[in-house]
């Protein structure tokens, strides 16, 4: 582009019109950086967030998902439309800086980007121009005329925010066309005066206008330059004040957003950051109940989304009717922090956010599957939040009835079931004949190098028993030197921590952790994903945990597990993805293995299936919650099973078993579709080398 | 308004496998866990409620031993300002009657406005209340499912047979007993029990009472158990298989048959 090169008469026309630009720039640049002081003040006020360790992993983060727009594709053609938009911001960046610049010293030359650079820069910048103004033409039409269901706010959830959406681009609109307008009235100016000159990208938008632009008189050229340039500077910074207003903020914040994104997947924030558990009594009050209860990150993620949808779209309660979006849980916070920290005024004192921005049932539809998370461009985070406000209402009392039960019997017999803990090893019974002896129980006579932590609902729940059982059949088959815990065993409280109730998490942790320490084992091994999740991420110095898919697929891999083919040519299977396996610890690979070796299984994918699964509607405590919703979460995925052409549905966890059983009740879909256990489907076509006719009896039995 | 609570301490039906003991005369009680008496826990609710509403103090009481300290300490956690553990040697073996005489000399060493109980208690006899108030000479109103404040009286709903509910005024002080379903009482973790850890709970005997020892305890007791038997299965049940439709079409022949449908 020319403009960087100005001609003598050009730039005496500007000279005069310098102080103009010079009181724009210190307006526009004092007003953003006072917007932003301002916009900080909840952020200063809010809780501690030690996010500034791992410098390197963050720049990582930086380069993939910020600089390399690594989840935009997931939506391909929103996500090419941001990549394009983004990449024209980025190279533009250089050029709107000098543009302002040369307004104040119109001599000015980016240093770099003089000579055969410069020319390349400014062709390069023309067409990023160009692109972005295209862009926003079909990203407006897509607001207006397409209307992506995902855009769509719900009255029970505010108002729509389309006005504003096309505001803004309409304003990156304006930016571009004044920027090529400037360019081109400029080379045509030029062109007319017979000067040498830089020719404009072929065929971009300062290109085309140029040509429009061709037998204009000198004078109005003259004049089109300076309203350009004038038009550019003032929609330049008035978009810059205007973004901390809305939901282009993220053009600034999402940066730092995903620089101090959240780092470790599968883990819950503590309680309060630099607070030992056992000086967690001295905190006055847990969670977040105010405003001003979120950390400075979080706070900083609601400034950051950019309301997209692409969270609420992949959420399975969202998608159910339940009261909950994850999108609107940012936006409501955004809208509260706009209007109790105004940027001309007091902030306001800050008032309880249950019952005024968030309803209770919002919070307890989260099933904390992590679809929202893995979705979010700018790595908002979701669980943490949902937790904290849990642990808010938990402190007050606020719990639903539904669950007050279950959490007294978690904390007297260490299950929600209210079971005695002396049955807790009563599923080991039917197979202890066939397992050459027993199941033994690490309690102290007995020793094991492994453990196989089961976990309450495989321990007590009749029809999971057969998931327990399998799982020590296939721990035998193998040679594995495993016990039990029995009685000693309480629950993994995974779901108890992700509920709100931290100390009665504790408990339960602290006491697991010390009956495994007793046991003596190196390894634990367990069928339940949420244990898993628990022992892996939630529990602190236990010996190291593995799911049992993970052991079937190295098992498979080193030929100790060979399995008889399936004969029945109509079933055709599917497998489903537990949230805890796969989103949360990115076990995708290692059950497919596993069905794979199966001779003569025939496998389908659902559409929504590894990352993208959807949650058949929770597991631990959410069992007992009960939510208002339109359908259950786990028909939505039957029949997503059904249309992805599959008879039966395989997972791997107890939970999924039992919504994706009820699910096929429910959608009577009995006798057309059925689900099984991976451990279930394994032990019962594992070939057995010891006495297969008596272990085939078990299975059935079992 | 300074409002009594008497609440009880019991097996948890829902966290415990109840069984006969040997002798057939009570439930086998090791390994049993406790808790509060579920409608009194809705009654402590009610109770915190009203304060909240029109001030003064909410005081649990429990006739009881040491172990029954818990539950004391839960309802402070809730939000209870006292609680007292009445408990002494002359106590145990009372009847609905012995309980409601400790009862009434506890209250008559305070000033209450409004004492609630629970409806019931699960391994209870719905006693202790209207002998309390009788004592107490108190109105009483049982089965009470709502409470509202005026002045110095009190409009309560009743729930009555068929699901109907009326509503009776009655004087201050009165004696209620609270239906379950009257509120949605708070949760209280262990968090909450920790906090009132060191909240000094009085243990008050008979000689802090006032207590005449003939009329409570074993030898005043009047209602005697003698008997704990679980009813054997009924006979008469009829399994039925087949599709859902066969099953619905089978059962509407059964009901008709017997005269269950005009």
């Amino acid at each position: 582009m020319v403009g960087i090169h100005l001609s003598a008469q050009v730039a005496s026309w500007l000279v005069t019109s310098r102080n103009l630009y010079l009181a724009i720039h210190v307006l526009g640049i004092a007003s953003f950086l006072y917007i932003v002081s301002r916009r900080l003040v909840p952020l200063v006020r809010a809780q501690c967030d030690p996010r500034f360790d791992r410098p390197v992993a963050r720049l990582g983060r930086v380069w993939k998902y910020w600089l390399g727009q690594w989840k935009h594709p997931r939506y391909k053609f929103a996500g090419t439309l941001h990549i394009l938009i983004f990449a024209g911001f980025i190279l533009l960046a250089l050029r709107a800086f000098s543009f302002l610049i040369v307004g104040v010293s119109p001599n000015f030359v980016m240093p770099g980007l003089s000579g055969e650079m410069g020319h390349v820069y400014d062709l390069a910048t023309d067409y990023a121009a160009t692109i972005v103004f295209l862009c926003m033409v079909i990203a407006v039409l897509r607001r207006l005329v397409f209307k992506p269901a995902r855009y769509a706010v719900p009255a029970r959830f505010g108002k729509s925010r389309t006005a504003d959406a096309v505001f803004l681009l309409g304003l990156i609109a304006v930016l571009m066309v004044a920027d090529s307008v400037y360019a081109a009235s400029h080379a045509a100016k030029f062109a007319q005066q017979s000067q040498a000159v830089e020719s404009l990208a072929y065929l971009s938008l300062p290109w085309v206008l140029q040509v429009a632009f061709r037998s204009m008189s000198l004078a109005t050229l003259g004049g089109l330059i300076a309203g350009a340039y004038l038009a550019h500077e003032i929609t330049f910074y008035f978009l810059l004040c205007y973004r901390p207003f809305g939901i282009q903020f993220h053009v600034e914040t999402s940066l730092f957003s995903i620089y101090f994104a959240k780092l470790d997947r599968g883990t819950i924030k503590p309680v309060r950051w630099g607070v030992a558990d056992e000086n967690l009594d001295q905190v006055k009050s847990f969670g977040v109940k105010t405003f001003e209860d979120f950390t400075w990150k979080h706070i900083l993620d609601f400034y950051s989304c950019a309301d997209c949808g692409r969270c609420a779209d992949n959420c399975p309660a969202y998608a159910v009717g339940r009261p909950l979006a994850p999108r609107f849980i940012t936006t409501k916070a955004r809208d509260y922090a706009f209007h109790h920290y105004p940027v001309l005024g007091k902030a306001n004192n800050s008032k309880a956010l249950i019952g005024t921005i968030y309803s209770e049932d919002e919070i307890w539809s989260c099933t904390t599957c992590g679809a929202c998370e893995e979705e979010c461009p700018l790595l908002v985070e979701y669980i943490d939040k949902i937790v904290d406000l849990r642990r808010g209402m938990i402190d007050d009392g606020n719990v639903p009835q539904s669950l007050q039960k279950p959490l007294k019997a978690l904390e007297s017999r260490g299950n929600p079931y209210g079971k005695m803990e002396k049955k807790r090893a009563d599923w080991t019974k039917p197979v202890a004949s066939q397992l050459n002896g027993n199941v033994p129980v690490l309690d102290g006579k007995n020793a094991a190098d492994t453990l196989y932590f089961v976990d309450s609902i495989t321990s007590y729940d009749d029809r999971m028993q057969s998931i327990g059982r399998a799982t020590a059949r296939i721990l035998t088959q193998i040679g594995t030197n495993f016990g039990i815990l029995g009685a000693a065993e309480k629950d993994s409280g995974h779901d108890v921590l992700r509920f709100g109730e931290e100390t009665l998490f504790m408990a339960l942790r602290d006491h697991n952790t010390e009956a495994i320490k007793e046991s003596g084992v190196e390894k634990i091994v367990t069928a339940d994903p949420h244990a898993f999740n628990a022992l892996k991420h939630d529990y602190k110095n236990v010996p190291p945990v593995e799911h049992i898919s993970q052991v079937l697929a190295r098992e498979v891999k080193a030929g100790n597990i060979q399995f008889n083919r399936i004969d029945d040519s109509d079933k055709v299977y599917v497998y489903h993805d537990p949230c805890y396996l796969g989103r949360h610890n990115q076990v995708y690979e290692d059950p497919r293995h596993v069905l794979d070796a199966i001779p003569g299984l025939k496998r389908v994918e659902m559409q929504r299936s590894r990352d993208r699964s959807f949650c058949c509607g929770g597991g631990g405590l959410m069992l007992f919650y009960e939510p208002k919703e339109d359908q259950r979460m786990g028909v939505v995925r039957v029949k997503m099973a059904a249309e992805a052409g599959a008879n039966v549905i395989v997972t791997a966890c107890p939970f999924c078993m039992v919504n994706i059983e009820d699910a096929i009740k429910v959608a009577g879909m009995e006798g057309k579709m059925s689900v099984i256990d991976l451990t279930e489907l394994a032990d019962q076509q594992m070939i057995r080398d010891v006495c297969p006719r008596e272990l085939e009896t078990a299975t059935a039995g079992g | 308004m300074e409002i009594l609570v008497c609440a009880r301490r019991v097996p948890d039906t829902s966290e415990n496998e109840i069984a006969l003991n040997a002798a057939g005369n009570d439930i086998e009680r090791d390994e049993l866990v406790y808790s509060i008496n579920e409608a009194d826990n809705y009654a402590v609710e009610e109770a915190l409620q009203i304060r909240d509403r029109v001030g003064g103090n909410v005081t649990v009481v429990t006739v009881g031993s040491e172990e029954d300290e818990e539950i004391l300490r839960r309802e402070l956690a809730m939000g209870a300002n006292q609680a007292a553990l009445l408990s002494d040697e002359a106590f145990s073996g009372s009847d609905g009657k012995g309980l409601a005489t400790i009862l009434k000399d506890f209250v008559k060493k305070g000033r209450y406005d409004l004492i609630l109980t629970g409806v019931q208690a699960d391994d209870g006899a719905a006693q202790v209340g209207g002998m309390l108030a009788a004592m107490l000479d108190y109105p009483f109103a049982s089965l009470v499912c709502s409470i509202t404040v005026e002045g110095g009286k009190l409009r309560v709903g009743r729930e009555i047979e068929g699901g109907n509910h009326e509503i009776n005024e009655i004087d201050l002080p009165c004696v209620l007993s609270i239906q379950t379903g009257i509120n949605e009482p708070r949760y209280v973790g262990m968090r909450g029990i920790r906090q009132v850890a060191s909240v000094p709970i009085p243990t008050l005997g008979v000689s802090e009472l006032g207590v005449d020892t003939a009329t409570v305890g074993e030898v005043a007791a009047r209602v005697k158990r003698v008997d704990y038997f679980v009813p054997a299965a009924s006979r008469g049940a009829q399994m039925l298989s087949g599709t859902r439709e066969e099953n619905a079409d089978r059962v509407l022949e059964l009901v008709a048959a017997r005269g269950g449908l005009k």
